[in-house]
């Protein structure tokens, strides 16, 4: 392994599920080349973040792949909610109306 | 783009990619499967990864057991080099009024004639299988320790890459816009990449059937409606079983990664592609999942989706050749439970296509049974 491939080997780009630059780089090559592929099949920006660690990450990896300006790659969709609630918070919140 | 195929699959779902792995694998060459946007972006990509054998129809329980079978070594087949996340941890299936004990009674008896160890339990023995469970109001439950969960991602890709190896194309993000007709015949499918010429074209869209039907001139059965869902935080191992309530219209598994999936069917659903999201979903859902499993109310939801179900009137899939329109064959109309009756389709599609004798009878499936009043009514669905 050169030194590179052994960087990215060792480069998380998605902590919540331990996506490593390497791993990305492979799937790129597959012919992933959408955030939201990459999500299908790495579950990369899937974990308790949403995405919001490795979103500009794999944005960036991806426009270096296609040789694209980061502005041309379509974001991952936007999943609600904006942070993570308790499910115990939402089934309560309905409870004060009756 | 070839411009010319044997057979063009619209759609690479679960369903799509698992019919043209096995024309390929069964000879079929210059199979072109056309892709709107890329594989498992629809409804399978959507859908809350359970397999299940535990249907009130004998066809639904034959088939969902054959694809069981194939998912069990699903991996090897495909030389998949990742994994399927296929876990058999078992449904649970409660029972809270004395008409759906009755059913189920019925479903578990079916079931077990047909070589499926489904079994009638007590709320003592749901609660020994699901500690978490709250049993209040419970009637009974039953419970099939050999269904349970596969990564829809995962299968569907296993599928489309072996498919590819034997020589399968798929063209995403291409939109069929017409179908090429020749009389009463199909002789292939215009996109917005350009034509291609085919012997047979096999509908698999999923709930965009429909839209393909009336490119054809008919009206098929299949109707969309949206189903939303949401997924919590990975945890350590807290529920085996995925548990389903039919009157309650609630079902919640986890999944191997850790996280629960969970999801309500709306009554009031219109018909509609609508794939967006509400609020009222997410009050009603937890509501139902803090009181049936409780420790839930303390984990965190991470996201919120939705997708859509390919609804039939019996919410059963239509199988085979179009009426009235030669070489068009479908397969769609799963309602909910596409995923799970994938690998079976495959095979029993690829096997009209190439005028192979029926592996398994699924002729009372056809698009006929509508106009001929001849409804499959499945009894226990989400």
């Amino acid at each position: 392994m050169c030194e590179a491939e052994s960087a990215a080997s060792r480069t998380i780009i998605c902590r919540c599920e331990d996506v490593t630059l390497e791993d990305l780089r492979h799937l790129l090559e597959r012919g992933y080349t959408s955030p939201d592929e990459l999500k299908r099949v790495s579950r990369c920006g899937m974990g308790p973040c949403q995405g919001k660690t490795c979103r500009e990450l794999v944005v960036a990896e991806i426009a270096r792949y296609l040789s694209k300006d980061p502005g041309d790659v379509a974001l991952p969709t936007f999943r609600p909610p904006t942070k993570p609630v308790k499910l115990g918070l939402i089934a309560g919140g309905c409870s004060h109306e009756k | 783009m070839r411009s010319r195929a044997s057979v063009v699959i619209i759609g690479a779902g679960a369903v799509g990619s698992s019919i043209a792995y096995n024309l390929a694998r069964m000879g079929a060459r210059d199979v072109v499967v056309v892709e709107k946007k890329f594989v498992a972006w629809g409804s399978t990509g959507r859908c809350a990864a359970g397999v299940r054998e535990q249907w009130g129809t004998e066809i639904n329980c034959l088939l969902s057991k054959r694809s069981l079978g194939i998912l069990e070594n699903l991996e090897e087949e495909l030389e998949y080099s990742g994994d399927i996340e296929f876990k058999q941890k078992g449904y649970l299936i409660l029972a809270y009024t004395e008409r759906e004990w009755e059913q189920f009674k019925k479903n578990v008896s079916l079931q077990n004639s047909l070589g499926i160890p489904s079994q009638c339990i007590t709320p003592e023995e749901a609660h020994s299988i699901v500690p978490i469970l709250n049993t209040e109001g419970l009637l009974g439950a039953t419970f099939c320790s050999t269904d349970g969960h596969c990564n829809p991602f995962r299968v569907t890709v296993a599928y489309a890459e072996a498919a590819q190896r034997l020589g399968v194309e798929i063209t995403s993000h291409t939109s069929v816009t017409g179908l090429i007709m020749k009389g009463d015949r199909v002789a292939g499918v215009r996109t917005d990449k350009g034509d291609i010429e085919a012997d047979t074209v096999i509908c698999t869209a999923g709930p965009y059937s429909q839209l393909i039907g009336e490119m054809a001139g008919v009206s098929l059965p299949n109707y969309a409606e949206r189903h939303q869902i949401l997924v919590t935080e990975p945890v350590e191992p807290l529920q085996g079983p995925m548990v389903i309530s039919f009157s309650r219209r609630f079902y919640c598994q986890q999944t191997p990664h850790g996280g629960f999936i969970m999801g309500m069917g709306d009554p009031n659903e219109p018909k509609s592609y609508n794939i967006g999201q509400s609020w009222q979903f997410l009050e009603e859902t937890t509501r139902v999942a803090c009181d049936i499993l409780p420790p839930l109310k303390d984990l965190s939801l991470v996201r919120q989706w939705s997708g859509l179900y390919d609804m039939t009137p019996d919410s059963q899939p239509v199988l085979g050749q179009v009426p009235g329109v030669r070489s068009l064959f479908i397969a769609s109309g799963f309602s909910g439970h596409g995923l799970m009756l994938a690998p079976v389709t495959g095979i029993l599609l690829a096997e009209m296509v190439l005028g192979m004798p029926a592996s398994t009878d699924v002729s009372m499936l056809d698009v006929g049974r509508f106009e001929r009043g001849e409804l499959v009514m499945e009894p226990s669905v989400v």
